[in-house]
């Protein structure tokens, strides 16, 4: 069996993704179960996504037209829309156009539905990115310093400031944060997004606040599992030939305990990758930036079905993606699978 | 678990006090808040703390301590039963895994993979759309997310355990499996399931605050601490109070809870410890 | 997919020449709190769409000024004929298109066509169709006749619906608009902003400003932050619930004006037990109108007692026809046979007004022991439930349709309501042209609407603008949807 590894939930992650895996014996088959499996996730997927969104209430035709519309107008456009067609037949055709790499036509803004996703993604990968760049450069230290002080003041400060970083709602955060930088001081800008094309610094600077709110719970995350995996090793038997051969404790737990804990840490952080990008929707909101979240969003309240189906299905693909290259990751990298296996 | 070890937890102490604090406000609302809740009088908006409304009154002129009393009730009732869904699923699901094995486990494994997979935001803005927004789309959202959180936790607590002589003892007597799962393996692993709960539930609690601030959660008339901080934040520069009341409630309420989580965990079956959930989290 | 369009017009090189420093005094940020699904007037209803284009990026043939009055707009004049059914308009000569293709008779010609047409996607074609033929007279005179006289008709050609497309490029306003106003579309940032400049070869006067930028801000508390941090220059209907924030700091302005949004408790008429004249009447006295306003428009609303606008000659006070009275309430419900009241549902679409008016009717009535539920709902679903299936006992909607009072005499039209006499009025209305005579009829129709208590009338929505102190020019009301900045410009 696979050694457990951390999974989302006693991590403090938010319900937003992340997953785990346990075990077979052989990698390479391993490997392919645990891809063939990822197929079949993302088939079920598309099938409950286009069932879910085929029962909604409210024809789109009537929502572009308002109330003043004639019953015509409004036949009109669900026959310019496609929208009488059997279901079966434009499940097939979305399928196929998907493998072909044709996402489709959003239905209210008449683009290519795989462009504006790609245009969100500009904004979305980005703002995952500093997050977890932050809360790796605030969380990783902090939980190095309160193990290296386990049991002391630092430690217990730092705790209970980590207890309160996964205990504040992030949009709510993320106001504040706008309160005093944007508002008060005026150091960075309140929200909205400058596309990179056009000034690559000013996109850089709109992210800034919004990748710090969605940061904060992250790092504390990190902290404490920085902190319980040292405390773990520096246990084990390494450390305390490191110790028996002359370093201090500090010196032991940098050298060889930091290299150890790098697993989990490693783990967490692909958790963290697969909830940010598919969570920031509350956060996109707060600072208006126009992210993937907010596109289904509002991609759902006009009943563009088509760019609906076709980003959420790529959102399933990325976490998906993610949790499978996790677990490839975890069972290729850990130490003690490669000596099970021999 | 004895009070003597139960002391030598002072977290666990301390976070279970607060949360049950909270809990005992949020139930004495069923039957009693200083005002009604749907009581709107605008006449009487914006008041301060004082002696006739302990915190003040919002917008609308309710009083504040009636809607976070019943606020919270709405916010635990939902982290609950999307604890309930999770466990009432996944834990059947996650011992049904360890014991078969083979297919069950990978069709569980996928199944698990497929409910992580999909944005908790996402599905609740479907449920929203499809049935009308309110309380119980958060229930589901948040549900479905639990269930392979808890699946995990069944599965790995009972592979854990059955490794174990009594477990092997109990296969050599020719206990059958679903009899194994539920006498030997399901009262062993209740305490790890227990403290997931409370994670769940803050977890729950949290997520609970963002869909209501996007609009898809609890609805009026009914109240929720995320639904507070909704219609609060526009007035934030102008009655900051109306926003930090609930918000500091939430964020005690999730602290206390944490802390409840971690001081149980530490105060676990040794045996345990180290291998169901344990493993990393402080 | 940002829609980039290459400008070699006088206006872009203009502002390089103009530089940083003027910069400032020649560009806006105006904050919009929903941003458009597409980029067409003419195919869709979203309000949204003519904020950002109309009257700026497309024109008709006629203008609405901020006062609701019918302007020349690319029609310089024109003439009526007695009978009141053929107008012959004169074009402007010199006006181009933003692509450089010429504006003439043959583009309003197809516009209408296009409206008109079996498959037409225009949200409002119901008003054009009393026109029944588009001739081209000469390149700069075209003449329309219609089927009735139309006491409207001129202020509909001046709307949103009804502006001058070309046929090269109709087909891809949605996402890439030409028209011929003073501001050319240059660049859409899905889900952030649009870029509007000014369009140099701009047959009338120039505007002052060279370039518009609307950005996209859903949330009230971010709006107040990017209005604070100067991120946006102003927003032309802000919530009344932050406006505070504003009040009595010199670097802000707040406009208060009127609109065209006549917010009203829509009763079912159809449906028990609203069909009993004294349960309406009885739901009409247990309304304290004073407290909706205040507690859902912080006092900015003004008072209705029919379906009519307050700023309107027309407008008759109506308002106390039924005044608020808990035991006259109680007494007709009684009457009505419901000595304990009713229960029933009251579906409220997603806008604040509606959400907040829900909650204080549902306590108000309360009072008198009808026990409301409130059934929050998206546009999408409300509009397919409540307006097209008419599956509802009560919802909250604002009318903002100009001169709307006329689906008082549709007895198809949601709410139900069947009165023969108002259907007659309406028919009188409409044929006669004479001003005196049409106020007496509206004014006639509004009386018995409100006798009839058909819907709870609670108030006229208020249009309150936050802008830049040093901002001028800009719409106080809003007789039709939108954001003109024709006139809009700095001062030091």
């Amino acid at each position: 069996m696979w050694p457990d590894r951390p999974n989302a939930a006693d991590l403090h992650l938010p319900p937003f993704g992340g997953g785990r895996e346990g075990g077979t014996h052989l990698v390479t088959f391993y490997i392919l179960r645990r891809i063939f499996g990822f197929l079949v996730t993302l088939l079920i997927a598309a099938a409950v996504i286009f069932l879910l969104l085929d029962l909604l209430p409210g024809d789109p035709a009537r929502f572009i037209l308002g109330i003043n519309a004639t019953p015509e107008a409004v036949a009109a456009l669900r026959l310019q829309m496609g929208l009488n067609d059997p279901a079966i037949v434009r499940f097939g055709n979305w399928l196929f156009g998907m493998l072909r790499g044709d996402f489709g036509l959003s239905q209210t803004q008449k683009l290519p539905v795989a462009g504006l996703i790609a245009d969100r993604m500009a904004v979305t990968l980005p703002l995952t990115l500093v997050a977890m760049v932050i809360s790796v450069v605030i969380g990783l230290p902090f939980g190095i310093l309160a193990a290296r002080h386990r049991g002391k003041i630092v430690d217990t400060a730092l705790m209970i400031l980590a207890q309160t970083g996964v205990a504040i709602p992030n949009f709510w955060f993320g106001m504040l944060l706008t309160l005093l930088f944007a508002v008060t001081l005026r150091w960075l800008p309140p929200g909205g997004f400058t596309p990179w094309t056009e000034d690559a610094w000013a996109s850089l600077r709109g992210l800034v606040l919004p990748s710090l709110a969605l940061a904060l719970p992250q790092a504390a995350i990190l902290a404490r599992v920085m902190r319980t995996a040292l405390v773990d090793v520096s246990s084990q038997d390494f450390i305390r030939t490191a110790r028996a051969k002359g370093m201090t404790f500090g010196e032991a737990l940098w050298r060889h305990g930091v290299r150890n804990a790098l697993l989990p840490v490693l783990t967490i952080l692909g958790l963290q990758f697969a909830f940010l990008i598919a969570g920031t929707i509350i956060v996109e909101n707060v600072f208006y930036l126009p992210g993937l979240g907010r596109l289904i969003f509002t991609a759902i309240s006009e009943r563009d079905l088509v760019l609906v189906r076709s980003a959420t299905i790529i959102l399933v693909l990325v976490v998906s993606f993610t949790m499978l290259m996790v677990d490839l990751a975890y069972g290729l990298v850990d130490p003690r699978i490669r000596e099970r296996r021999a | 678990m004895t009070w003597r070890s139960l002391l030598k937890h002072p977290g666990l102490v301390i976070g279970l006090s607060a949360t049950l604090f909270f809990a005992l406000l949020a139930l004495l609302s069923l039957i009693w808040t200083p005002y009604p809740i749907a009581d709107i009088s605008i006449a009487r908006r914006f008041t301060t703390p004082g002696p006739e409304h302990w915190l003040g009154t919002d917008q609308l002129g309710r009083d504040m301590l009636s809607l976070i009393m019943s606020g919270t009730l709405t916010s635990f009732t939902v982290g609950a039963m999307a604890v309930l869904i999770g466990v009432g699923i996944g834990v059947p699901l996650g011992l049904a895994a360890a014991v078969y094995g083979g297919p069950v486990e990978w069709v569980v494994l996928r199944f698990s993979d497929l409910a992580f997979a999909f944005p908790a935001v996402v599905i609740a803005i479907l449920i929203a759309t499809l049935m009308g927004p309110g309380a119980g789309n958060a229930v589901i959202a948040i549900g479905i997310f639990n269930v392979p959180v808890f699946a995990q936790v069944a599965r790995g607590g009972a592979l854990a355990i059955s490794t174990l002589d009594f477990v092997a003892a109990a296969r050599l007597a020719g206990l059958s499996k679903p009899m194994i799962a539920l006498r030997h393996l399901l009262p062993n692993i209740a305490s790890l399931i227990i403290v997931q709960g409370t994670i769940q539930l803050s977890l729950g609690i949290l997520a609970e605050a963002g869909l209501s601030y996007i609009g898809l959660g609890t609805q009026p008339p009914a109240t929720s601490l995320g639904l507070m901080l909704r219609d609060a934040q526009s007035l934030f520069l102008i009655h900051p109070w109306l926003s930090l009341a609930p918000g500091l409630a939430i964020v005690v309420i999730v602290i206390a809870l944490n802390i409840a989580g971690d001081g149980l965990r530490d105060a676990l079956d040794p045996r345990l410890r180290n291998r169901g959930l344990a493993n990393v989290a402080g | 997919m940002r829609v980039t369009k290459s400008l070699a017009l006088a206006g872009a090189g203009l502002l390089l020449a103009t530089g940083l420093a003027f910069a400032q005094s020649s560009e806006i940020r105006v904050g919009a709190p929903l941003e458009p699904p597409a980029l067409d007037p003419t195919a869709g209803a979203a309000e949204a769409i003519d904020v950002v284009v109309y009257q700026n990026v497309f024109e008709g043939l006629t203008r609405i000024d901020q006062n609701g009055a019918v302007q020349p707009g690319l029609a310089s004049d024109w003439t009526i004929s007695e009978d009141g059914r053929t107008y012959r308009f004169s074009l402007h000569d010199g006006v181009t298109f933003h692509d450089g293709t010429t504006f003439d008779a043959e583009d309003v010609k197809f516009t209408f066509e296009r409206i008109l047409a079996e498959d037409s996607v225009n949200a409002q074609k119901a008003l054009y169709e009393a026109i029944s033929a588009v001739t081209v007279i000469d390149p700069l005179t075209v003449e329309f006749t219609l089927s009735r006289p139309d006491g409207l008709f001129l202020f509909n050609i001046g709307r949103g619906d009804a502006v001058i497309v070309a046929p090269e490029s109709a087909a891809n306003n949605a996402t890439d608009p030409i028209g011929t106003g003073p501001f050319a579309f240059v660049q859409w940032d899905r889900g952030s902003r649009v870029i509007l400049e000014q369009y140099g070869p701009y047959w009338g006067e120039k505007p002052a400003l060279t370039k518009a930028t609307y950005v996209f801000i859903g949330d009230t508390a971010t709006m107040t932050n990017a209005l604070l941090a100067g991120d946006v220059d102003g927003t032309y209907n802000f919530a009344a619930e932050a406006l505070p924030v504003f009040e009595g700091n010199p670097q802000f302005k707040i406009l208060v004006g009127s609109t065209e949004g006549e917010t009203i408790l829509s009763t079912n008429n159809a449906k028990s037990p609203f069909d009993k004249l004294e349960v309406r009447q009885a739901m009409a006295h247990a309304i304290n109108r004073q407290e909706i306003i205040d507690g859902a428009t912080y006092g900015y609303g003004v008072p209705i007692g029919s379906h009519f606008a307050p700023h309107h000659p027309y407008y008759i006070d109506l308002t106390n026809t039924y005044p608020y009275d808990l035991d006259k309430a109680r007494e007709l419900l009684a009457e009505a046979g419901y000595p304990d009241g009713f229960s029933a549902t009251l579906k409220l679409p997603p806008v604040n007004y509606a959400r907040v008016s829900g909650q204080i009717i549902a306590s108000e009535f309360a009072k008198v022991g009808i026990k409301l539920e409130l059934i929050n709902m998206e546009w999408a679903q409300w509009l397919e439930d409540v307006f097209a299936n008419k599956d509802f006992d009560l919802t909250i909607i604002s009318h903002v349709e100009p001169f709307d009072i006329g689906i008082y005499a549709n007895p198809d039209y949601y709410f139900g309501y069947n009165n023969p006499e108002v259907q007659a009025l309406n028919e009188t209305l409409n044929a006669t042209t004479d001003e005196a005579k049409r106020k007496e009829l509206a004014q006639e129709m509004q009386t018995i609407i409100a006798k009839d208590a058909v819907n709870g009338f609670l108030f006229e929505l208020a249009q309150t603008g936050v802008w830049n102190a040093k901002l001028e020019g800009m719409w106080q009301n809003a007789p039709v949807e939108g954001v003109v900045l024709r006139d809009v410009h700095w001062v030091e």
